[in-house]
């Protein structure tokens, strides 16, 4: 337990040490922020641009239905195109030219700018011009109120999702949007991690191997302590590198908060990059209340229990990998199998938001080798309290099991030189009695 | 101090060692030799505990080896290799730590080695800074460091440069003073005249050959001598099929000779019909080197023994 302990703090302090862990723990919380400001500093640009657009109503009828909103001022000029087109018109972005009943003559109403238009002037035209135009069919008819009528209708709607809980009670409500980023966001750190350090632990035991420290090492601890000690070690310089990521994103989110002094516009970060950009008030509060009203503790115990456990049962598998391979260029084709099924789980993640409690998330969530990436997603969601038992104690034993089966192969392989084992071989090592 | 009782060990196609018997006398220097591929690493690693034998026995001081045993071996394996990246200081410490010592204690200790060895100033420089000899150095403090009873070099000699392998040879020296027992593997023959006092040679597996270096070298006389008489006036002939001539120089006024003497005559007569016929300068019996019993074990090896 003494040597264990020795090889952890060696390879921990030591890659601790690093330069590039350091640069890399310190330089990616502001990539993240950045990925969080970044956008709504471009979009807080957009939005100080307040860009006219000038209305040639021919008949009259529309230019009433436009508001301006803090992208665009419409403004309902008189004359006609020819006479704008021939001057010089910097002040004015576009121009709409209305040319007939709408009602009558859907393709009368034409923008034209000398620059490319954003889809989103576009898009609120069309929803004025194709209400105005619903309004205006709606009153062919006569029916007595249609004002009203039409009012009452036309009020907007958000849908509210409640979940119940077992007994039937509503839970939680979730929005989808606030449950798929968080379950996308642990899912992709998960598999980030499990490559990231299973493919470190694989080039340290290659490293102990191909450069001969290996024999000296074996002649004062056991393989296994040593093995153990690497995949240990590495794993927590990894949580430490998650738990740091962690701090100093929210330190530095709060920071830049603090330094732009918008809390609307930070709830809608969420919002933002789902692709919601046009996102109202009430649904950004609505998204925060979401993500606080989401099962925390739950998640994040899970997040590390699932970290913790994805990890070991890969980096053991990478272990014994390193131990087999006297040269990195053989690697290739022994990493394959593995990141293929890596890359599966990933993509079981990703499409199983679609639809959480589907069959490919549901038995991708309990199989050890892709539940550590698809519970994740699942558990933004709320999964059955059995499912996520049942699921962890599964990777718990496939872990153990993984790790056993390695360290058998590890034995022999650090102390093989030569050509590099076919499966076969790799399976009579592990009956070899030490 | 070990002894080693029957190994034997297979691997799926070969046998690496086959009922393979020594012991290793206490505070003595022991040469394990034998061509490559004989099977000495493979027991070196099962005295090191490394590997298992599939049967026999290794005796450590007495009791039957343990887990624990193993604090007590230094082993300086052929292939080295160290950590490249880290300190040189921190390397040291870390290896020391290994072996069971204290971090203060291990601290103390590389200090004086280093500072023997004239390293000192290089405590904090990475290791791949270091030329190859001050690596081999490095490796054999940090074998040493933690003063095991029982020291295991393979090869301790190659990549030094003549200085240095003295250094490291007064050094194998004085640890055998201090009472440490050293089991040297080498191909080095040279060096084993010098330092050992017992040998086993190993060949296909088996011990062919062992017991302290003098007896071998007796064993291996086979009635050779060499010769210096003044120049006579023709050329040395048999005298009475006492001896054979197999070689025969002449330098000046001396002539040197390599004589077969037939076994069963006595040094007395063969010198009484020489001194006869010319003038004796020197006389000498011709004890065979470990080289050259190396070579003739090793190639005669599939015939009959007649030494073993």
């Amino acid at each position: 337990m003494h040597k264990i302990g020795l090889i952890i703090k060696r390879e921990y302090t030591f890659r601790i040490c690093k330069k590039s862990f350091i640069l890399l723990t310190l330089l990616t919380p502001f990539l993240f922020a950045a990925l969080v400001f970044v956008p709504m500093w471009l979009a807080s640009l957009g939005e100080e641009e307040n860009s006219v657009v000038a209305i040639i109503d021919d008949t009259g009828k529309y230019a009433p239905f436009f508001q301006s909103t803090e992208a665009y001022t419409f403004l309902p000029v008189e004359g006609s195109m020819a006479m704008y087109r021939e001057r010089e018109n910097k002040e004015i972005y576009a121009f709409l030219h209305i040319a007939d009943d709408l009602a009558r003559n859907s393709g009368a109403a034409v923008l034209y700018s000398s620059r490319q238009v954003p889809r989103s002037l576009v898009e609120q035209i069309d929803r004025t011009l194709t209400d105005a135009v619903r309004d205006e069919r709606l009153k062919m008819f006569e029916v007595p109120h249609i004002d009203r009528v039409i009012q009452v209708v036309r009020s907007e709607f958000h849908v509210r999702t409640v979940k119940w809980g077992d007994e039937g009670e509503a839970t939680t409500t979730h929005s989808f949007e606030v449950a798929s980023v968080l379950g996308l966001l642990a899912t992709l750190l998960i598999y980030m991690f499990i490559t990231m350090y299973g493919s470190m632990v694989m080039q340290g035991v290659m490293e102990e191997k191909t450069n001969r420290i290996i024999e000296v090492m074996v002649s004062s601890v056991k393989p296994f302590d040593l093995m153990m000690g690497k995949i240990i070690g590495i794993g927590l310089v990894g949580l430490t590198q998650v738990l740091l990521w962690g701090i100093l994103t929210v330190v530095i989110v709060a920071f830049g908060q603090l330094f732009i002094g918008n809390t609307d516009v930070m709830l809608d970060t969420g919002a933002l990059s789902s692709g919601v950009t046009l996102a109202s008030e009430s649904q950004v509060r609505m998204a925060f209340e979401q993500l606080l009203a989401l099962p925390w503790l739950k998640i994040i115990i899970s997040f590390l229990l699932y970290f913790v456990g994805g990890y070991v049962l890969y980096a053991a598998l990478f272990a014994a990998i390193g131990s087999a391979l006297s040269q990195p260029e053989d690697s290739q084709q022994f990493i394959t199998p593995i990141m293929i099924l890596m890359l599966f789980s990933l993509y079981a993640g990703i499409y199983g938001i679609e639809n959480p409690d589907g069959p490919l998330a549901f038995w991708a969530s309990l199989v050890p080798f892709s539940s550590p990436m698809v519970m994740m997603m699942r558990l933004a969601f709320d999964v059955p309290l059995w499912q996520l038992l049942v699921s962890l104690l599964l990777l718990a034993l496939t872990s153990v099991a993984a790790v056993w089966l390695s360290a058998k192969i590890y034995r022999v392989g650090i102390l093989m030189y030569g050509k590099k084992p076919t499966l076969r071989e790799l399976w009579r090592w592990t009956k070899i009695r030490s | 101090m070990l002894e080693v009782r029957n190994v034997t060990k297979r691997y799926s196609a070969h046998l690496a060692l086959d009922r393979v018997s020594l012991r290793v006398p206490k505070g003595q220097i022991f040469g394990l030799l034998g061509p490559n591929g004989a099977g000495k690493t493979t027991l070196i690693r099962i005295i090191n505990r490394i590997t298992a034998p599939d049967s026999g026995e290794v005796f450590f001081d007495g009791h039957l080896s343990r887990p624990e045993d193993v604090a007590r071996i230094g082993y300086l394996p052929e292939e080295r290799g160290l950590y490249k990246k880290m300190k040189v200081g921190d390397e040291a410490l870390y290896l020391a730590q290994l072996k069971g010592l204290s971090a203060h204690e291990a601290r103390t200790r590389l200090q004086e080695w280093f500072e023997r060895f004239d390293i000192l100033s290089w405590w904090n420089r990475r290791v791949e800074e270091l030329s190859k000899g001050m690596q081999q150095k490095l490796q054999f403090i940090i074998t040493v460091v933690h003063r095991p009873d029982l020291l295991i070099f393979d090869e301790p000699f190659s990549g030094f440069d003549p200085v240095n392998a003295e250094l490291l040879k007064q050094e194998i020296l004085a640890l055998k003073e201090q009472g440490h027992t050293i089991i040297f593997s080498t191909h080095n023959m040279a060096s084993v005249e010098e330092l050992c006092d017992h040998i086993a040679l190993i060949n296909h597996a088996q011990v062919v050959l062992s017991g302290s270096v003098r007896d071998v070298r007796e064993q291996f006389k086979d009635n050779r001598y060499r010769v210096a008489i003044q120049r006579p006036a023709e050329e040395v002939s048999p005298i009475n099929t006492l001896f054979q001539v197999e070689e025969q120089v002449v330098e000046g006024d001396v002539c040197r000779l390599v004589l077969q003497k037939n076994p069963s005559v006595r040094n007395a007569e063969l010198l009484s019909a020489l001194a006869s016929h010319y003038e004796i300068l020197s006389f000498e019996e011709i004890i065979p080197s470990m080289h050259e019993i190396f070579i003739r074990t090793v190639s005669s090896e599939h015939k009959p023994q007649r030494y073993a």
